[in-house]
């Protein structure tokens, strides 16, 4: 029961710190997530949080909170839900709620501007890097399919500002083809 | 009885803000500001301003804003609990399926395809927010004499420190902000 205690603290605290640092919406989170849970406290397989991305990239609602229900149920049920959730709902709330009364001063600070901008700077590396490693454990497979998809999906993404929803459901499509031909071979090489 | 329609208002937004983030947007202000009247279009503007000036995800944000503002602190504690009711019950779901069937090896294979995608898509995200870095424009509208070189030479240096010496994440996202700040004040920019 005291170790149940000290993972459910070790994932409140987690979440509660990436959430508190995560300047730049869902996919910034995704990236520290990974690096969190897969590589320093290996909680995670890497596949698993890529699947665990696709899914809360196609649910309702916001994607850190999606991702935290997720992990918390996998590493403690419904408790770990729930403590996920409110260490990633927490720093959001207290900083929200002292910012909306000093609003003016917040706004027009021209430090917090400039730190602001700079600091797009440091996030985008730390995505990079974890992009850096994913996308070479996609090279890795020497599957031609994935590595087109992975290609196109980014050009579909980025540059066409095809929907995130849409991209993912493409390859869902792709993968029950992709399936139903494995299938198929199998069958073949039985008969 | 407000505070009823304020709870009511946000599950909304967390049910059918699908896709997260931006595409919240438009949601709230239909339910915040069109239908319940509960801000005017000039405070949710600063609403979002806020919101993107600060950590964590815009709907929880916007919810905190406006329940301070209409209800103080209760407000807060019901409009964000309005918004991830849906998101954890529907993933709760989602997660239970994912983890009975995912060893499966079709499961695997379906699974399989829809990884690729995943990274291009955190690739996307990444390329979006260096743009915005670099030249504080998306990338059909960056001008190569705009190119920000302090935020270049941090995003230089901070790529090697995470990939040469694997340095934490979080030091390196907040570390950042600080040695750009003072290097923009030295430089007597601010």
């Amino acid at each position: 029961m005291k170790k149940d205690y000290s993972k459910l603290w070790t994932l409140f605290k987690s979440m509660f710190v990436l959430s508190a640092c995560t300047f730049g919406g869902g996919f910034v989170i995704v990236s520290l997530m990974k690096k969190k849970f897969v590589e320093d406290l290996q909680w995670l397989e890497e596949d698993e949080m890529l699947d665990v991305t696709a899914i809360t990239q196609s649910s309702p609602g916001p994607l850190p909170v999606n991702a935290s229900v997720i992990i918390g149920y996998r590493m403690a049920g419904v408790i770990g839900s729930l403590t996920a959730i409110l260490g990633t709902i927490l720093p959001p709330m207290v900083i929200i709620s002292v910012i909306s009364v000093f609003y003016e001063q917040f706004r027009t600070n021209p430090y917090i501007a400039v730190a602001l901008q700079v600091m797009r700077a440091g996030v985008a590396a730390v995505i990079f890097d974890v992009v850096i490693n994913l996308a070479g454990n996609v090279l890795k497979t020497k599957r031609v399919l994935y590595i087109g998809m992975m290609i196109v999906a980014f050009i579909a993404t980025y540059l066409l500002d095809v929907s995130a929803m849409l991209v993912i459901l493409t390859c869902l499509g792709i993968g029950l083809v992709d399936l139903a031909v494995t299938l198929r071979k199998k069958k073949g090489t039985v008969a | 009885m407000l505070l009823l329609k304020l709870f009511f208002a946000f599950i909304q937004v967390g049910l059918f803000s699908v896709g997260g983030g931006y595409a919240a947007i438009p949601l709230i202000q239909e339910q915040i500001v069109n239908i319940h009247g509960l801000m005017t279009l000039e405070e949710f503007s600063d609403l979002i301003t806020v919101a993107e000036m600060t950590p964590g995800p815009i709907s929880i944000n916007s919810a905190t804003f406006v329940g301070m503002r209409i209800a103080g602190i209760p407000g807060v504690l019901l409009c964000s609990i309005g918004c991830i009711i849906p998101s954890f019950c529907i993933c709760l779901i989602l997660a239970h399926f994912y983890y009975k069937y995912r060893t499966v090896s079709g499961v695997q294979v379906v699974l399989g395809a829809m990884r690729p995608a995943v990274v291009a898509l955190i690739a996307s995200a990444g390329a979006s927010i260096l743009m915005l870095g670099l030249f504080q424009a998306e990338i059909q509208d960056a001008v190569l004499n705009n190119l920000r070189v302090v935020e270049l030479g941090i995003f230089v240096a901070a790529l090697f420190l995470l990939r040469k010496f694997k340095m934490n994440a979080i030091t390196i996202i907040l570390g950042s902000g600080v040695v750009g700040t003072v290097i923009y004040a030295l430089m007597g920019a601010i």
